[in-house]
């Protein structure tokens, strides 16, 4: 009899013996123990659960395919994760005084938010900016505004992720130009810029051109920073605010495979060689509280996109099948009550991102349900990191929880799980059509109802909110935005516009009108524009009368 | 002040939308189904909706009541200036309620501008439900409605 046969006659009896006993007066005791992906978890897994796994084509080596148990050889041995706090509030000068307390603690990148009317490609000054500018970013109008952002900052030293999308390549150029300007060669630059259209569709709804247009302005921006920004890594492949939007684990998992693979593929099709551009493609995942659920997730992140990659595309350079990521812990995990409990929500999340092998890390601050964070708030944040990664002991060995029966089920179950939603996408024609349909969308928003009910029915308990309640809430010091800066920022734009060639700028908006009619890459023509001191929502206009806006089919 | 020219249905009628840039639109979607649940006729506006957008349509539908969800700090100026168009327009009589990442400060500094409630995070959707719900105790029924559900407002604004 061979060993799993024998193996699993033991653990028959055991099920009779011990189990039976156990669960004949428990009955409760086998079922109804779910994940946040709302998958049945069992008691006890063992080596039968995983009778299918294959060692070195399932899991293999650090740093070789198919990365399953990381994507370098030593990990956290060689190089410690990049702690980034996402930061951005007020004007310019308020989110580079942050910058520096935030690398003067400890900090080693940046994270760059920006203010609504920036994510939706408005200048300040625009109507729909009333009562919006810099309250949840930072306000970044111009590439003055750029120039004061990170004055003082050594970029080619110092990495910068920017949180953009919508207007992601107009924002790329003022970064590029700013940087140039300060006399950082465009080499030495680090950085991510987000540029995910297709999550914004399905989740965060910031937008401004359809699809199309969306698309070629995100291949264009690929291409140019392949042929000059060689450390650049010019998309970041969403899954937080998928998740945030209310999906689950799985879904946040599928969805954001599906849209990295339709954006290698749209590359491809411009023309770019995979290995020209796939090495420097990142992702972006959130860390929910579902500790094992979420280093599945990971784990089965990096070994799907290696396959699919490999498949598809037969890259010779390794770097192209490597997913790595940046993770956030989970925002919607938070509690507006009790807030110091968020802490320890927080601490458990950032472990499970450790675990399971990110290249850096947010941490969120335990005020963010009422505001953006204060200075003493974040600084709690990055020292969880640090004490992960100082005292907790766990970076010493790399996926130290890889070969875990439940873990390794886990991961093949999120595999599993991730390739049927991309089955059912395929038959819908990919993920544009998908999204048109509102397939993502309702898939996000039957979850979402879903967790609601089971938290307002108390099946799920969120302490602090729906148990272990306390009347009076503690009241915790808040940040808070003053509404001068808005004042401030139609000031400067208004000198700004005194005070720039003005003849100048429009012969630039033309050019880019003129380009954008045509097929070529339009990265040139928006940096010229940008150095030029054309604003923001100048250039978006002019895109929009070629490209047009998007408007979301509604829904619910 | 009441708009003789509005016929009222049994059922209660409410707005649901998003004002201003925030995309954020999990919480409000959520809370439109369970409103339509209840029984509640519910009108959904979709995103980036400007203040005159939302009484525009409110009047239009003639809602009882306008629900708003914003979760990017821009809560001051949007809900008041929803208020004071409201007030303009002879409307007042439409109850304004919301919900979003709202310091306590701040509610109580709209609830006293007039904003009747706001559920900030944590709210149960029962809460939400039964403070809806309990708005029509104080107004006249009249004709019933032959359905309910959501009906998707096509709202169109040039940014």
């Amino acid at each position: 009899m061979s060993g799993i046969e024998d193996l699993k006659k033991t653990i028959k009896a055991w099920e009779d013996r011990a189990l039976k006993n156990a669960t004949e007066k428990l009955p409760n005791l086998n079922k109804g123990f779910t994940n946040l992906s709302n998958m049945e978890i069992d008691a006890l897994y063992t080596p039968i659960d995983i009778e299918d796994l294959d060692y070195r084509s399932d899991l293999g080596f650090p740093g070789e395919f198919p990365f399953t148990r990381g994507i370098y050889p030593t990990m956290y041995r060689g190089r410690l994760w990049t702690m980034r706090q996402f930061a951005g509030f007020g004007s310019a000068e308020d989110t580079n005084k942050r910058f520096k307390y935030l690398l003067e603690r400890g900090q080693t990148g940046l994270s760059v938010a920006f203010d609504m009317p920036t994510l939706m490609g408005l200048d300040s000054d625009h109507p729909m900016s009333a009562g919006e500018v810099g309250k949840c970013g930072v306000a970044v109008s111009s590439l003055e505004d750029m120039e004061v952002l990170f004055d003082g900052i050594p970029l080619d030293k110092v990495s910068t992720s920017m949180t953009i999308n919508g207007p992601a390549a107009i924002i790329f150029a003022m970064y590029i130009v700013a940087a140039e300007k300060k006399g950082f060669p465009l080499k030495s630059l680090d950085g991510t810029i987000q540029n995910d259209i297709l999550k914004e569709y399905i989740a965060q709804k910031e937008w401004l051109f359809p699809p199309g247009p969306s698309m070629r302005l995100i291949t264009d921006s690929i291409e140019y920073s392949a042929e000059n920004l060689p450390k650049w890594h010019p998309i970041s492949i969403s899954g937080y605010h998928i998740r945030e939007a209310g999906s689950t684990a799985l879904q946040e998992l599928a969805f954001t495979i599906s849209d990295g693979l339709t954006y290698v593929e749209a590359c491809t099709e411009t023309g770019l060689k995979i290995d020209e551009f796939a090495p420097a493609l990142s992702f972006f995942f959130n860390i929910h509280n579902d500790f094992f659920e979420e280093i599945a997730k990971l784990r089965a992140a990096r070994r799907i996109w290696a396959r699919e990659i490999k498949r598809r595309y037969d890259p010779k350079d390794p770097r192209s099948l490597m997913r790595r990521c940046q993770a956030q812990t989970a925002g919607c995990s938070l509690t507006a009550q009790q807030p110091y409990n968020n802490v320890i929500r927080t601490t458990i999340q950032a472990l499970a991102a450790v675990i399971g092998g990110v290249q850096s890390l947010h941490t969120n601050s335990m005020d963010e349900t009422l505001a953006l964070p204060t200075e003493g708030a974040v600084k709690i944040a990055l020292r969880t990191q640090k004490i992960i990664a100082h005292e907790s002991g766990v970076i010493k060995t790399v996926d130290p929880l890889g070969g875990s029966y439940d873990l390794e089920a886990l991961t093949d179950k999120m595999e599993e799980g991730v390739y049927e939603y991309l089955r059912k996408i395929d038959e819908m024609g990919g993920m544009v059509k998908a999204i048109e349909r509102g397939f993502p969308q309702r898939e996000i928003l039957d979850a979402a109802l879903r967790y609601q009910r089971e938290i307002d029915k108390k099946e799920r308990v969120i302490v602090g909110m729906n148990e272990y309640q306390e009347e009076a809430g503690e009241p915790i010091d808040i940040l808070r935005i003053d509404p001068v800066i808005e004042l401030r920022q139609h000031k400067r734009l208004t000198a700004l516009k005194q005070r720039r060639d003005n003849s100048r700028v429009s012969m630039l908006l033309n050019k880019l009108k003129e380009a954008a009619r045509g097929e070529g890459n339009l990265m040139p023509l928006i940096i010229d524009a940008v150095r030029g001191y054309a604003t923001l929502g100048e250039i978006s206009d002019a895109l929009k009368e070629i490209f047009g806006e998007y408007r979301e089919p509604s829904f619910i | 002040m009441k708009r003789p020219d509005k016929v009222k249905s049994g059922k209660i009628r409410a707005l649901i939308g998003k004002v201003g840039l925030d995309g954020h639109d999990r919480g409000v979607k959520v809370v439109a189904t369970a409103l339509r649940d209840a029984g509640i006729e519910v009108i959904y506006t979709g995103l980036h909706q400007t203040p005159e957008q939302i009484v525009g349509a409110a009047i239009q539908e003639d809602v009882d009541a306008i629900g708003i969800s914003v979760l990017s700090g821009a809560h001051n100026t949007l809900f008041v200036k929803i208020l004071d168009l409201l007030r303009v327009k002879g409307a007042s009589d439409i109850v304004l309620f919301g919900g979003g990442i709202i310091p306590y400060e701040d509610v109580a500094f709209l609830k006293e501008k007039g904003v009747r409630e706001l559920f900030t995070p944590g709210a149960g959707l029962k809460e939400i439900v039964d403070f809806v719900k309990g708005i029509k105790d104080s107004q006249v029924s009249g004709v019933k409605s032959q359905e309910s559900g959501v009906r998707v407002k096509k709202l169109t604004h040039d940014l």
